[in-house]
């Protein structure tokens, strides 16, 4: 059930000059509710005169007692976000959405968890979720560049890493459709990047006949289903991204 | 203790708060965040005779203090409403407006006629100003025969409270007023959005599907707040007003310039305890004031 409620920064690190890892506990120092991985939350960010709306942000990791944000810079509200300093408050509402799927782990799946950009910010808590479920576990990630890629020995801490970047600086030079891992012997390939990668890891896993969950990032107002603003069209129609997904199965969509 | 509540004519409310159709869907999506039946009521997203997909995405831009949308009515139709959403919304207790939009005259009358056996639906606010959808919507709503001829249509087949909401693109709202006054309407509701636009300079290209969509927010609460204090001195029929409503004090303004109510719309996506909150901030406002009831704050302006 997702709640209104005010949430104080512990520590708040850039890892790169357009990247930031916000880490979150409840103001009345209590108990987080349950977050699971690939849910959001919408964050208000004070201090930027008109800009009006929250900002959508997904779980990047949560234990019960703190959630971790990963924040890219897009303008001037996320640009303030990274400004904001430990003992700051952040007014959250949240969970929302639906998450990934975690299948049961009596029948362990290989996953594949295909991240580009900052869409590897729900990837960290998924693997370790998968993990714990009893599933195996493998990540690709891509950035433009050795230097953007982000917490790295965190993902190597949960599981093995395979890198793509476009200038061949660390791993695989390309992008992560290029990489041959993306072609291994899957189960479910889960994806979360900027909207021609995710297209691309669909039309591949589609290919190899491999199940695949993308998560999407449509422009948001309300994050509750109320407004119809993000909607995706499905093969039911027209449905909120923020309320059935952000994480669809690539076969109720018609990429 | 200060007495909120009031008489829309036929139509009386626990307190002068209601949400705007199309920003607060059908209540129950707000429940986790407010008690619904601390309002005044809630307008009901806007329905149509057959379901819509509404309008290819995107569909939303953030602007300064308001966002652009062009939604397009997308809902399942007044059937599946009847059927499926009303049994459930009649566990509430405040009231629930029921926003009804059509192409044509005949489908706005059908639609009501639907809506006529549900004994807990007191009101219809009828949507002549939608600006996102290309037939009707606010192609009735932006001349005086348009707006009057719906009304009057609809006077025929709601014997309940019927509420007109009008559209601020227009050269003189007050005379769109009167005329749906004359034409049988028991409250107006303004101001829809407005009709805007923005462009993404980087891509070159206009940031939604429709390329014009329907400005709402903080931005445009000035401009609904004098249209509401022209309109409310124009009729005698009640104001509700909306627009840009984010607390108490942006309410209270409503109030002071002459309407009887107010919706709280855009805002509920920024904080969606908003419309309870706004309740409980007019309340302490009198409380501080000496205002023992409502009614002697309104159109005082």
């Amino acid at each position: 059930m997702p709640r209104l409620s005010d949430f104080t920064i512990k520590s708040a690190v850039s890892l790169t000059p357009d990247y930031g890892l916000i880490v979150l506990e409840a103001a009345d120092g209590g108990v987080i509710a349950e977050m699971r991985p690939g849910q959001f939350v919408q964050v208000k960010v004070p201090g930027v005169d008109d800009v009006m709306l929250r900002r959508p942000i997904s779980v990047h990791d949560y234990d019960g007692r703190t959630l971790s944000l990963l924040v890219r810079r897009a303008g001037r509200a996320t640009t303030r976000l990274l400004q904001m300093r430990q003992g700051e408050c952040l007014s959250i509402v949240g969970p929302l959405g639906n998450g990934f799927t975690i299948a049961d782990g009596e029948k362990p799946v290989k996953a594949l968890l295909v991240g580009g950009g900052v869409g590897v910010a729900p990837l960290l808590y998924l693997g370790r979720k998968l993990k714990e479920a009893g599933h195996a576990v493998e990540f690709l990630l891509g950035a433009r560049s050795k230097a953007d890629l982000l917490r790295i020995a965190d993902f190597e801490a949960i599981a093995p890493c395979h890198i793509s970047t476009d200038d061949g600086s660390c791993g695989t030079p390309g992008l992560v459709t290029q990489n041959p891992v993306i072609c291994g012997d899957y189960d479910i390939i889960y994806c979360c990047g900027p909207a021609p990668m995710m297209k691309a890891v669909a039309a591949i896993a589609r290919a190899n006949d491999v199940a695949c969950e993308v998560s999407l990032e449509n422009m948001m107002a309300c994050g509750i289903g109320a407004c119809l603003c993000c909607v995706e069209k499905t093969v039911k129609g027209n449905v909120c991204v923020c309320t059935e997904g952000p994480v669809f199965n690539i076969n109720q969509l018609t990429w | 203790m200060v007495n909120l509540s009031v008489n829309l004519g036929n139509l009386r409310l626990q307190n002068p708060v209601l949400t705007a159709s199309g920003t607060f869907g059908y209540g129950e999506e707000y429940s986790d965040f407010v008690n619904l039946d601390r309002l005044g009521g809630f307008i009901v997203k806007g329905t149509t005779l057959n379901p819509r997909q509404g309008n290819d995405y995107p569909r939303m831009v953030e602007t300064p203090s308001g966002m652009i949308n062009a939604v397009g009515l997308q809902n399942k139709g007044v059937d599946y409403f009847v059927e499926h959403i009303y049994p459930r919304l009649t566990r509430y207790k405040s009231e629930i407006i029921v926003n009804v939009s059509g192409a044509t005259i005949a489908d706005y009358q059908a639609t009501a006629e639907r809506l006529a056996p549900l004994d807990r639906i007191n009101a219809i606010e009828v949507n002549i100003s939608c600006p996102n959808v290309k037939a009707g919507g606010m192609a009735f709503g932006t001349t005086c025969d348009g707006a009057a001829e719906v009304t009057a249509a609809m006077r025929r087949v709601w014997g309940r409270h019927l509420m007109v909401k009008l559209s601020p693109n227009v050269t003189s709202i007050a005379d769109i007023a009167r005329a749906v006054q004359d034409a049988g309407a028991d409250s107006v509701s303004l101001i829809n959005t407005v009709l805007a636009m923005a462009v993404d300079v980087e891509h070159r290209r206009p940031y939604l599907s429709t390329i014009t969509g329907g400005l709402s927010g903080p931005a445009v609460r000035p401009i609904a707040v004098r249209m509401v204090w022209q309109v409310a001195k124009a009729v005698s029929i009640p104001v509700v007003g909306l627009g840009g409503i984010t607390c108490g004090r942006d309410a209270l303004e409503f109030i002071m310039a002459g309407a009887s109510a107010v919706q709280v719309g855009t805002y509920n996506f920024v904080d969606p305890s908003t419309s309870e909150r706004v309740v409980g901030e007019i309340e302490a406002w009198c409380e501080r004031h000496g205002v023992a009831d409502i009614a002697e704050i309104r159109g005082i302006i």
